[in-house]
């Protein structure tokens, strides 16, 4: 079995994001990089089916030079391999641009499934993983809460809003995680020194293949025209509880209509 | 005045809230088409498409619709979308809504908004982003705009359309066919609203203080025909199911009133609840952020304060 696993390098969650003036691109250098959130089931996934079923586990990132830290700390759990495609052609890419960088890394080299985290902190688009699946034709199997491999056949349980769905495909397929799906284990001191001798393919655009007029920031098909910071909300009225907490809410409700 | 399709969400044959707040949306911009996939599109349903200002319903009953996941719509609605020579695509910005989209991009080579929060006449798209510290315009440049739009961003208003239907052809291709939904489970909510469509959301975070503890946050969230969320705290320690989690690895909500009950307001949270119209909390903590979000807060113990409110809110009704 050989397992791709996407990940995303994205700014620390607790710090605080903005976006630059100029271009309206993400500041990636104010806040410390680190391995999306999510992104970290979907290689915990990844080397649990590795580990179940026998195989590789190749991660795949595209991002900046410093997303080396990221395809580094995905080998350090465990990884076997990475591929990290790095060009500054890419930077303001969309995301139909980036599945499409994405997918052409992927294409040939035979993968079984390709994972992905469910979305990224930073975008929180959640639209890659499907935008993938249309560009290399093959299944989409996505927002998996549980997944098997039985032979030639993926099951997952998809997280609805009511519960689940059992959904099926062949491999190979496409598939992504979402957080309640495992326990993504941290690397041991022995994952972090064995993944600095692991193998990383680093490509560029042109690498791969791929018109760089056809990605970054100035073939982006949907724009920012402005950004503001949201206007600070008036300050609410706020009581301590002196047995009428309850009831004072109960009052306000009515008086905004709610009751 | 151009054609704008709207995606209509739809589950046991009832159309939801969300496509009644995307055809208002949609008035504003064009002659508003509302495109059905799948089983179960009946003349009532039709109707209340209709109500507000759908002037035709594509309709294309097929089971593959909902046999198979997303690539079957995506097809579909990406070949209406050329046969009908579309100014825009409005879909609802829930996860499938968003899968849907980004697929049709991908096909029709078309740019894509999610989680817009309003769109203006010209297809501008406001988007409120980071935890909604940042408002974000931004639009389409290349091909027929994919707009996903966030539940609850619009206020549905009713204004009479023809609602004409026009059966199309599914003839979906095989490679769309390829993950056969072979089961469904649902979870038993006790007939609340979905949480992302909810006009009222009631939480419960690590206050709550255990899975028991949740039947305050029910009981409020009852007696005003809301629905319940947690915070992370309260899924991961398994209080509460994890699909009704809300803040950034959570859903995002946006109810007309958001009761956050002992929940601190730690910045994951407020990614998924920030842009509530009011908000009240109750919180034992005068310093937890979260007030710095309240219309009106009470510093108190939740046990105390959300029964009392329960109580007070039932009498009230009487
Ligand atoms: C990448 C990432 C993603 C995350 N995603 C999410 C997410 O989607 N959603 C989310 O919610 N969190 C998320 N988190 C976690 C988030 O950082 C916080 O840890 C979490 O929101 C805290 O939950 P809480 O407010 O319930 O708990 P706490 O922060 O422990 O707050 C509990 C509050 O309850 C109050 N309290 C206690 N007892 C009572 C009582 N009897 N009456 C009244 N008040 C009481 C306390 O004063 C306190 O303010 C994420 C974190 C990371 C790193």
């Amino acid at each position: 079995m050989k397992i791709a696993v996407c990940v995303k390098q994205v700014p620390d969650t607790w710090a605080e994001k903005k976006l630059q003036a100029g271009d309206s691109t993400l500041d990636r250098e104010a806040a410390e990089g680190v391995l999306n959130e999510l992104d970290e089931y979907a290689v915990e996934e990844a080397l649990r089916i590795g580990e179940a079923h026998g195989g590789e586990v190749v991660v795949v990132s595209m991002g900046p030079e410093r997303a080396a830290e990221t395809v580094r700390k995905a080998l350090s759990m465990g990884a076997d391999a990475g591929i990290h495609l790095v060009d500054d052609a890419l930077h303001g890419s969309d995301a139909v641009a980036t599945s499409a960088a994405l997918a052409t890394v992927l294409e040939g080299r035979s993968f079984d499934l390709i994972i992905f985290g469910s979305e990224s902190t930073d975008a929180r688009m959640s639209v890659v993983p499907a935008m993938v699946a249309e560009r290399l034709v093959l299944p989409q199997v996505t927002f998996a809460q549980k997944v098997e491999i039985d032979g030639s056949t993926v099951r997952i349980e998809r997280q609805m809003e009511y519960g689940f769905d059992t959904v099926e495909a062949s491999l190979p397929a496409v598939v992504s995680v979402v957080e309640k799906i495992n326990e993504p284990r941290y690397p041991s001191f022995k994952g972090i020194m064995a993944a600095k001798k692991k193998p990383v393919e680093i490509l560029s655009v042109a690498d791969i293949g791929l018109d760089p007029a056809t990605v970054g920031l100035g073939a982006a098909w949907s724009v920012v025209d402005d950004f503001a910071a949201r206007p600070p909300k008036a300050a609410g009225m706020v009581v301590a509880d002196e047995g009428e907490g309850g009831s004072r809410i109960a009052d306000y409700l009515v008086d905004q209509k709610f009751i | 005045m151009s054609e704008i399709l709207v995606l209509v969400e739809h589950a046991d044959g009832q159309v939801k809230k969300v496509t009644f707040e995307l055809l208002t949306l949609a008035r504003a911009l064009g002659t508003p088409s509302a495109v059905w996939l799948g089983i179960g599109a009946s003349d009532a349903a039709l109707a209340s498409l209709g109500e507000y200002g759908a002037e035709k319903v594509y309709v294309v009953d097929s089971a593959d619709m909902d046999d198979f996941l997303v690539a079957p719509k995506a097809e579909a609605l990406a070949r209406l979308m050329a046969d009908s020579s579309a100014a825009a695509v409005l879909l609802p910005s829930t996860a499938e809504g968003k899968e849907i989209a980004g697929r049709v991009a991908v096909k029709a080579g078309s740019g894509i908004i999610t989680d817009a929060v309003g769109v203006a006449a010209d297809f501008t798209a406001t988007q409120s982003v980071f935890g909604g510290s940042t408002v974000v315009t931004s639009r389409v440049s290349n091909g027929t705009p994919l707009i996903t739009v966030r539940p609850n961003s619009t206020a549905p208003v009713p204004s009479p359309g023809a609602a004409a239907r026009v059966d199309v052809a599914a003839d979906i291709s095989d490679a769309a066919k390829s993950a056969r939904v072979v089961g469904r489970t649902v979870a038993s909510k006790g007939g609340r609203p979905d949480l992302s469509e909810a006009a009222i959301v009631v939480s419960g975070g690590r206050g709550v203080g255990g899975a028991e503890g949740f039947g305050v946050v029910e009981a409020l969230a009852d007696s005003l025909g809301a629905a319940v969320g947690a915070s992370r705290a309260a899924t991961d320690a398994g209080w509460y199911p994890h699909q009704y989690q809300v803040g950034q690895t959570g859903k995002t909500v946006s109810p007309q009133l958001y009761i956050a009950n002992g929940i601190s307001g730690a910045i994951q949270h407020r990614a998924g609840m920030q842009t509530s119209k009011t908000i009240v909390v109750v919180n034992k903590d005068p310093e937890a952020p979260i007030f710095e979000l309240a219309d009106f807060g009470v510093v108190g113990d939740l046990f105390a304060v959300v029964p009392q409110l329960t109580e007070e809110i039932a009498k009230r009704k009487a």
